[in-house]
């Protein structure tokens, strides 16, 4: 009995030093059968499930398009909902294939968490959140108001930096969760509710009288909002990477869900490289030549998934502002599927 | 030819076979050795094999963040601190609202629990259901919850600061907490400190003496009025000589808030009262176990020479029943310290918070937080236990 249970224990402290960082997520996903996502627990817009346990938003249409580009399903996705603090520790470990969770690109975050930010799929802002009844029009009126904000964001930073750099008082009072953070607000523990612009407005809706309550002008930071992959897998990097570009490509192009399937008989050659009918660009990321159209086809190009999820089409009503085109007004711009 | 008088045999190995396990011979001796040098090396392996994957994926490591800005601000603090400090005094700010909240939590608890208990074995047929309906509604629900309802339900029930409920214009309760006039020390401050501390020792020293009086001579010397006398007289004899020792700053409703005096955060009181309320039931269990766990004829027998029931208790019953009551009770103070931890739910800057919580999603070293995290309330908790066990070792030294 001694023996063997020696050996066992060599045998676990071989296995625990043999095992080094894998570099093969395209094929862990699909020896799976499943793309593994890391989601919000509930943010309206972005990534939030209905009453049948479906998850959608613009965050969500980011795996769905991966999931889609690599199965020809959107629906192979286990959706994994994380608090704010727990989400880089589940990428790191692996628990997740794809971090798609509202997550703002810093550098600090993207030199030392071991991930890599593979785009922008939503360009927010830092803004306030008051009760109208107190009358206040700017973010430079806030000087000695309590302050609720949801812990392990870059909410908490900007908030000391905007209030320390504009002589302003403050108290801030800092919530785990967004719902626990939201119920204070409204139960008047604070006079302020703070997050990223979209997020209040997706918030504001949960609030058991929208529009008693505003948003302020003020922007006071930038949070430029994107999905992460771990270090050390440049093919899985990239595969993230181009499903993002190939949605905003889509839409620079004019391909949409419904005509996704006439664009595809097209002669241009821009359309001939993308969806494929021209060249083995998908193959060259590891997928199909069909990977475009099997991304629009499942959840739209970039235009539609915005309208849908957080636009004009939605509760929200976010406008597009700097979330649109490149060449209409906005900064959204992808490099060419060439 | 004289007897050369034997060494006893070495008493050595045979202690060392005994305490790696008993086994006859080398044997035993070798395998012992071999399991503790594979666990060092499998502890080594984890560890090692943790630090080449962190730097494999490029992860930061180490504990060099501690110096770095935190950058964020934290609603109650015992330290200085603001957001330009370090995290090193974020941790040290966290771990304070910890002990703060644990201590305090720990002393009402006690109070509670002890309170409780008598009045559950008490003769009197209200007092003891209304405490046996106290243990059981409490201890029957999530801690959690009752955190979450002392919060939501209770505190943020309260006015906002604009009709703020004000005692005498000085003191205010709203749903942003309690807020009070502060004192602020004047130069007659240290002065007035070290004569009540004068006082209180020389109070001490004077009960003590008439205690050996009692015992030895049977003498009894009324201490009290001595006693007042040095309590109020000397504070006030330094008052009169140096000038008021403090004065007081008075909060005044100013923007949002209150600006001035100072303040209890609701989070706090919601915490320490759900902690404290909940651990008491439990106490109480435990001090009315041990209660009954010292025989009858104990009480019978105090009764009998004439002390009135509370004496019994004090004097007889729970010096005994503190044998049975310290371990289990020890485990309730631990408890309430590791359930503290609950306090990100309502926003309450703990350790867990703003180390575990902030600090960890800005830095992104989960393995340096939370093992500093865990090593942190694995050493509260043992200086708690040794400190129990002492009281404990006392209490047994005394009665022999």
């Amino acid at each position: 009995m001694k023996r063997v249970s020696l050996v066992l224990t060599l045998a676990v402290a071989a296995g625990l030093s043999a095992q080094t960082a894998s570099a093969q997520t395209l094929k862990t996903v699909k020896d799976r059968g499943m793309l593994s996502c890391g989601v919000s627990q509930g943010l309206p817009g972005f990534s939030t499930p209905d009453d049948k346990g479906n998850w959608t938003g613009l965050d969500v249409d980011i795996c769905r398009a991966v999931a889609a580009a690599i199965f020809n399903d959107a629906t192979k996705i286990k959706f994994v909902p994380l608090s704010a603090k727990d989400r880089f520790t589940a990428l790191q470990s692996g628990e997740i294939d794809v971090l798609s969770r509202n997550t703002t690109w810093t550098l600090s975050r993207d030199t030392s968490l071991g991930a890599n930010f593979t785009g922008v799929t939503y360009y927010d802002g830092q803004g306030f959140l008051v009760k109208k009844s107190l009358k206040v029009n700017s973010a430079l009126e806030l000087n000695s108001a309590s302050v609720c904000v949801q812990t392990g964001t870059t909410t908490e930073q900007n908030l000391a930096d905007y209030f320390k750099g504009n002589n302003m008082k403050y108290e801030v009072i800092a919530f785990g969760t967004a719902d626990e953070t939201v119920k204070a607000y409204e139960s008047g523990r604070c006079d302020v509710f703070t997050s990223d612009v979209s997020q209040l407005y997706a918030e504001r809706l949960k609030l058991a009288n929208p529009a008693d309550h505003a948003v302020l002008p003020e922007v006071i930071s930038k949070e430029p909002l994107g999905p992460m992959v771990r270090h050390g897998d440049d093919q899985w990097f990239d595969i993230v990477k181009w499903t993002l570009f190939a949605m905003v490509d889509a839409e620079e192009l004019g391909v949409t869900q419904k005509n996704v399937d006439e664009m595809a008989k097209s002669d241009k050659p821009e359309l001939k490289r993308a969806f494929g009918t021209d060249g083995n660009l998908g193959e060259q990321l590891g997928l199909t030549k069909d990977w475009v159209s099997r991304i629009v086809k499942s959840v739209g190009n970039y235009g539609e998934s915005f309208d849908r999820n957080v636009g004009a089409g939605s509760k929200l009503g976010i406008a597009r502002g700097l979330n649109n085109l490149w060449n209409k007004g906005g900064i959204q711009y992808a490099p060419p599927i060439r | 030819m004289a007897i050369e008088p034997r060494q006893p045999p070495s008493q050595f190995v045979a202690k060392l076979q005994r305490v790696l396990g008993g086994r006859a011979g080398w044997s035993g001796f070798v395998v012992q050795i071999l399991f503790v040098a594979v666990l060092a090396w499998i502890c080594y392996e984890i560890v090692a094999n943790a630090r080449a994957n962190l730097q494999a994926q490029r992860i930061t490591a180490g504990f060099g963040f501690l110096a770095n800005t935190a950058g964020f601000d934290v609603s109650q603090s015992l330290i200085p601190y603001s957001g330009s400090d370090s995290y090193t005094r974020v941790f040290f700010v966290g771990l304070l609202n910890t002990l703060l909240v644990s201590a305090i939590g720990i002393f009402f608890a006690t109070l509670i629990g002890f309170f409780v208990a008598l009045g559950r074995l008490s003769p009197n047929w209200l007092l003891s259901r209304i405490s046996g309906g106290y243990v059981e509604g409490v201890r029957n629900l999530p801690l959690l919850f009752q955190i979450l309802f002392w919060y939501l339900a209770v505190l943020a029930a309260l006015p906002n600061p604009r009709q703020s409920i004000s005692i005498f214009d000085s003191v205010f309760l709203s749903n942003r907490g309690l807020v009070m006039p502060k004192p602020i020390g004047t130069p007659g401050f240290e002065p007035f400190v070290f004569a009540v501390l004068i006082a209180i020792v020389a109070t001490i020293a004077l009960w003590r003496y008439s205690r050996r009086q009692l015992f030895q001579s049977g003498k009894v010397i009324k201490v009290w009025p001595y006693a007042l006398g040095l309590l109020i007289g000397l504070p006030l004899l330094t008052a009169l000589i140096f000038g008021a020792p403090v004065t007081f700053e008075i909060p005044a409703l100013k923007g949002f808030n209150f600006a001035g005096g100072s303040r209890v955060i609701p989070e706090f009181v919601a915490l320490t009262l759900a902690l404290s309320t909940y651990t008491a039931a439990f106490i109480a269990e435990i001090v009315r176990a041990g209660i009954l766990s010292v025989h009858k004829g104990q009480m019978e027998a105090g009764s009998s020479l004439g002390l009135q029931r509370g004496s019994v208790l004090r004097l007889i019953v729970i010096p005994q029943a503190m044998r049975v009551i310290l371990p289990p009770l020890t485990n309730q103070y631990l408890n309430l310290t590791k359930n503290s931890s609950l306090a990100v739910a309502i926003g309450y800057p703990d350790l867990v918070s703003v180390f575990a919580g902030t600090t960890l999603s800005q830095t992104g070293q989960a393995i340096e937080i939370i093992g500093v995290t865990m090593g942190v309330y694995l050493l509260i908790s043992l200086v708690t236990s040794a400190i129990m066990s002492f009281y404990g070792w006392r209490i047994g030294r005394s009665m022999g």
